[in-house]
């Protein structure tokens, strides 16, 4: 088990390396530099020339990347040009929106999808299972933007249900009720959104999981037993069929994060998404770099998550 | 006795089992719904291809202030946007460009996957621990990230070279998939056959083997092909897709970024978006019929 575990954490180190390599290159690349913003056509070369030099702009490669690693490792990832403070506590603010708004997706999402599932394979082929498979159709081929824009459209500006933006009312002050209940409510429509979206994966394992369950000789038995069949659904398949809906957890994660970029633009929900986004717009890519580095270290955590989960559920796959 | 012969070969042809693309039809034949999706998209995408010959694309993109947002009606069918220009028109220009980049990224990751795929499955050894490697670490990064990143520090940036860029990153799904099939494949006997024979590797490779995977490759390539239309509108909506003097399916949703747009004049943004969402839905159904007519255990047919 825990041979498996260390395995798999080492797989991430050399990943990461060539990660953290590909995005020093990329921003190397790309067009301008941090002060073109700040550069009007009467600033004196010379004081450019002085800026570049002291931040290290003009040293070989090597010694740059050595120095960004370096200090990334340490969590310092240099100072946003266009917010005029320390990356790493920039995205600290916004890595707590999104991380919150991650939460209750993820809530929502086993809140729809397992009883969808549960249903959908107890009463195999009738009308309610078509139903829920349609359902589940849909979701997986509508792309994220064009689900999310309408469902702001139709929740937001048709019904008026939720706001159409922001993460919190600026009426309230921080740390009261009102507070805590209007960043829930801003978040909420969002997170529908995701749950929404990520429910198909989760159904379909369920649904052809408790299918197979119904043939299995455990069942047969727990019936012949007595046990009434709503008992057997409740504690004996579903607790089995359980285990393995936790491994896609990990994947969820990722999926998350691929989603954040789409929906948090959308609903101008301030998170590590629209983060990245604007960055891209302004070239601040102190912190595009960060968020990479970042986006793809937790990408890879979720993928081990899921790793770990599967080889405690199925000990078939671990690593003696 | 020649007649007899004759009957008797009649019917073993009778009984032989049913070919690729019998299994297909015979799925199709049983899945009305797919069929009609099958239908549905060859109409429109042959009508989207022939109707967009017909614009003239600078008549259309030219500016003209007075039909700002001008509701649908006997000038525009589908009213106009901001700069009063006709949405249907952009429309059908907008599908061709989607639908064009679409099969374009959908050949090339698929010839490229299925070339290395089949080649990781068949040699195995030092070239496919190399390659799985290098999927591996393709599947780990954020790839929507770095594919905006490319697009914005592309120097010259035109169709051609965001074909690439997409390309270079989403070849890696159908490689896996087809080395794990080309690696249980090539132990089988006739391979083994053919190799003792003195067939060369290439032959095996892309006469023998290829072959009996083609409906799996079939499967993977109608799927990719409706994920690919996805990420391409997707990129365009959030503007790191088309450049701006080819309108996207996407280009044309992001209109509903302005909140304007969005809440009050749903003719620029919503026929747009439904046309994406009715183009996913007939090629996933598709992708669907044709996955089971791969796989014996989950035939309707």
């Amino acid at each position: 088990m825990w041979k498996t575990i260390l395995r798999r954490f080492l797989v991430m180190i050399p990943q990461l390396f060539v990660l953290s390599l590909l995005i020093f290159v990329m921003a190397q690349f790309m067009p301008g530099d941090p002060f073109t913003g700040s550069i009007t056509p009467d600033t004196d070369p010379a004081r450019i020339e002085e800026l570049r030099e002291k931040a290290g702009l003009n040293d070989p490669w090597y010694e740059q990347y050595g120095r960004w690693i370096g200090n990334a490792l340490q969590g310092d990832f240099g100072k946003s040009y266009t917010y005029k403070m320390e990356v790493s506590k920039l995205i600290g603010e916004r890595a707590l929106n999104t991380f919150w708004l991650s939460l209750i997706s993820v809530i929502l999402l086993y809140i729809i999808a397992i009883p969808l599932g549960v249903l959908a394979g107890r009463y195999s082929n009738t009308a309610l299972d078509k139903t829920i498979i349609l359902y589940s159709f849909i979701t997986y081929a509508i792309p994220t933007f064009v689900l999310a824009l309408v469902f702001l459209y139709f929740f937001g500006y048709k019904l008026n249900w939720f706001p159409t933006g922001g993460s919190v009312d600026v009426k309230y002050e921080p740390g009261t009720f009102g507070y805590i209940w209007s960043k829930m409510y801003h978040m909420l429509l969002p997170a529908i959104t995701y749950a929404v979206l990520g429910t198909t994966s989760i159904i379909q394992f369920l649904r052809s999981e408790i299918i197979d369950a119904k043939s299995q000789d455990y069942v047969r038995t727990a019936r012949s037993k007595g046990i009434p069949m709503r008992k057997v659904y409740t504690r004996h398949i579903f607790r089995n069929s359980l285990l393995p809906i936790a491994a896609f957890l990990g994947f969820t994660i990722t999926g998350l994060l691929g989603g954040s970029i789409f929906i948090e633009t959308i609903f101008s929900f301030p998170g590590m998404g629209q983060l990245f986004i604007s960055s891209i717009g302004s070239r601040d890519y102190s912190v595009i770099t960060a968020l990479v580095m970042l986006f793809g270290f937790l990408t890879l955590l979720g993928s081990l998550l899921s790793d770990i989960i599967m080889s405690i559920v199925d000990p078939r796959i671990r690593i003696e | 006795m020649a007649q007899l012969d004759k009957k008797e070969q009649k019917e073993e042809v009778v009984s032989s089992p049913p070919t690729g693309m019998q299994v297909i039809i015979r799925e199709f034949k049983k899945d009305k719904v797919a069929l009609f999706s099958l239908i549905a998209l060859v109409v429109a995408i042959v009508t989207i291809f022939v109707w967009a010959m017909f614009i003239d694309q600078q008549e259309l993109m030219r500016v003209s202030l007075r039909e700002k947002f001008a509701e649908p009606g006997e000038k525009f069918w589908l009213g106009a946007d901001q700069g009063g220009r006709d949405i249907l028109g952009q429309l059908i220009i907008g599908a061709r460009n989607s639908i064009a980049i679409a099969i374009a990224i959908t050949l090339i990751t698929g010839i490229t996957g299925v070339v290395i795929g089949l080649l990781c499955g068949y040699y195995g050894g030092f070239i496919d621990n190399m390659f799985m490697r290098i999927i591996d670490f393709f599947i780990t990064i954020p790839q929507l990230m770095i594919i905006i990143v490319f697009v914005t520090i592309v120097p010259k940036y035109t169709i051609p070279i965001f074909i690439l860029i997409m390309s270079l990153f989403l070849w890696t799904g159908t490689a896996r998939l087809v080395r794990s099939k080309a690696l249980s494949e090539s132990k089988r006997d006739y391979v083994n056959a053919s190799k003792t024979l003195g067939t060369s590797d290439f032959k095996i490779i892309f006469g023998k083997i290829m072959p009996n995977l083609s409906s799996i490759i079939i499967v993977e390539l109608t799927l990719n092909f409706a994920g690919n239309v996805g990420i391409e509108t997707g990129l365009s909506y959030l503007g790191f897709g088309l450049p701006p003097t080819k309108p996207s399916l996407g280009t044309l949703v992001s209109y509903a970024n302005n909140p304007l747009v969005l809440s009050s004049k749903w003719w620029v943004w919503l026929p747009a978006s439904l046309l994406i969402l009715l183009l996913m839905l007939g090629i996933n159904y598709v992708g669907q019929a044709l996955r089971r007519s791969a796989d014996a255990k989950q035939r309707l047919g």
